[in-house]
């Protein structure tokens, strides 16, 4: 009575290895994965919107060595202006600063897997950030499918200026995967996930609510108090991605993410692209870009009463706000070939998006004629150019 | 017949993966376009960067960019 399950499942074991050591044989066969490509950016860029301008250069230069190994660094630079809203509406001058970043990486290529590791330093006056990250990818199935994870470690120390009895600290972990998935010829999709966690001081040491003077008469007028968070921060992030290449060699992009976290925050991102080749030389592309969000449940333009004690959460953050904005990019490249001695090719961008941020429950407190809580809606127009030379050796 | 299940499900699942690997819905013959720079979801990585930069600090939303690394660094 035993005999044909035993058997069947001899048959099984058979019939798994012979799979198997096809999927090997199979694999051993197809296609590697290969490094990113050899290349050395200049770029310049510059954010102009809200009272605020950010502006400065970047660098990255990757090299590769015997096909098998590659090295990154990069060197970035924000120049900031800053007299927005948050500042001149609670009171403080306008200031300006200077954040540096310096950033090394390896990859190592192994067969079908890329392995890379890496260090970022981001340092300004008042903030220090240390990032150590780790990326695994292998290619699958004729290469059609790559499948990668990830995991980074930040240690952030933040400061006040004007403050020197004041320290906090930031722990964060990024934890990720992704799948990118060829479906026919012309057509890619991918899909990345990312989980975030933070814990330490969160908040902005500079950054204030408001509550009302008198809960029971608005016209009173209100105060100002220094935010209260919570000092742990989760959040998830999902993201699907498409693109279609169309026949007169120009592509079609889509993407949708979703957002949430646990202070209550859901967000959604919708992405649309065009990018169409002109000539031999010149790329266009145009995108736009949708974002909205909820607030967070903590989060409020104007609060009835200060806060009782460190759980009592307290937050004026338009970031943190119920939101939208809407992007529009355009882009233009044009690349050729050179002939010098280890270049092959250059290229120069140029890039513009203009970001309409509109808020719905931020108001606008340089109207000091309006009744608390009665001020207009604020929003606000960012222009952020990139011009940036590129040459591939 | 739960190790046969086990064993059957095994196979097909090798079946289908070393079907995958000898005979790719596309050919090699067929990714010049897959190829193709534009094709790219990260065409420029120091734009791209720079780019989720801009709204990482200016939005609640983070994560799932689809680059390496991480850290904004920022306030």
């Amino acid at each position: 009575m035993r005999a044909a399950p035993r058997e069947a499942e001899e048959v099984a074991v058979v019939a798994t290895r012979i799979a198997c050591a096809g999927l090997l044989v199979c694999a051993a066969t197809a296609q590697a994965a290969v490094l990113p490509e050899e290349r050395g950016d200049i770029m310049y860029h510059r954010y102009d919107g809200g009272g605020v301008t950010v502006d400065g250069p970047a660098v990255l230069v990757r090299k590769n060595f015997k096909e098998t190994y590659s090295v990154n660094a990069s060197y970035y630079v924000d120049n900031v202006s800053s007299a927005s809203i948050d500042v001149v509406t609670t009171g403080a001058s306008a200031y300006g600063e200077t954040r540096t970043e310096y950033s090394l990486g390896g990859d190592y290529l192994y067969d079908k897997s890329i392995v890379g590791i890496g260090y970022t330093n981001s340092d300004e006056s008042d903030y220090t950030s240390n990032t150590w990250y780790f990326n695994v990818s292998q290619d699958f199935f004729g290469d059609l499918t790559t499948l990668s994870f990830g995991y980074s470690q930040s240690q952030d120390d933040v400061y006040q200026n004007g403050n020197p009895d004041f320290e906090g600290n930031i722990d964060r972990h990024n934890y990720r995967v992704g799948v990118s998935q060829v479906i026919t010829p012309e057509l890619i999709l991918s899909f990345n996930y990312e989980l975030i966690t933070d814990e330490g001081y969160l908040n902005n040491p500079y950054r204030s609510y408001r509550y009302l003077t008198n809960p029971l008469d608005p016209a009173a007028g209100y105060q100002f108090a220094q935010e209260v968070y919570p000092t742990t921060h989760t959040s998830d992030a999902a993201a699907l991605r498409v693109m279609y290449y169309l026949s007169w060699r120009a592509t079609v992009g889509a993407s949708y993410r979703y957002y949430t976290d646990d202070w209550g925050v859901d967000g959604n991102t919708f992405q649309l692209t065009y990018t169409h080749t002109l000539y031999d030389n010149w790329i266009f592309d145009i995108g736009y870009r949708y974002y909205d969000q909820s607030a967070a449940n903590f989060y409020s333009d104007l609060f009835q009463t200060p806060s009782q004690d460190s759980k009592d959460y307290r937050g004026r953050d338009k970031e943190l706000s119920n939101f939208n904005d809407q992007t529009l990019s355009l882009k233009l490249s044009y690349a050729r070939p050179v002939y010098y001695r280890f270049a092959d090719r250059a290229a120069l961008t140029l890039r513009w998006d203009r970001i309409w941020f509109d808020y719905e429950d931020f108001r606008n407190l340089n109207d000091h004629s309006a009744i608390p809580g009665e001020e207009p809606l604020y929003d606000f127009e960012a222009d952020v150019y990139r011009l940036l030379f590129t040459v591939w050796y | 017949m739960r190790a046969i299940a086990k064993r059957s499900m095994l196979v097909v699942i090798c079946l289908l993966a070393a079907g995958c690997a000898t005979d790719p819905w596309v050919k090699p013959y067929q990714r010049q376009h897959l190829a193709d720079p534009i094709m790219s979801f990260d065409r420029d990585p120091i734009s791209s960067a720079y780019g989720h930069h801009v709204y990482q600090v200016r939005e609640g939303a983070r994560g799932a960019e689809g680059g390496g690394g991480g850290g904004c660094g920022c306030n």
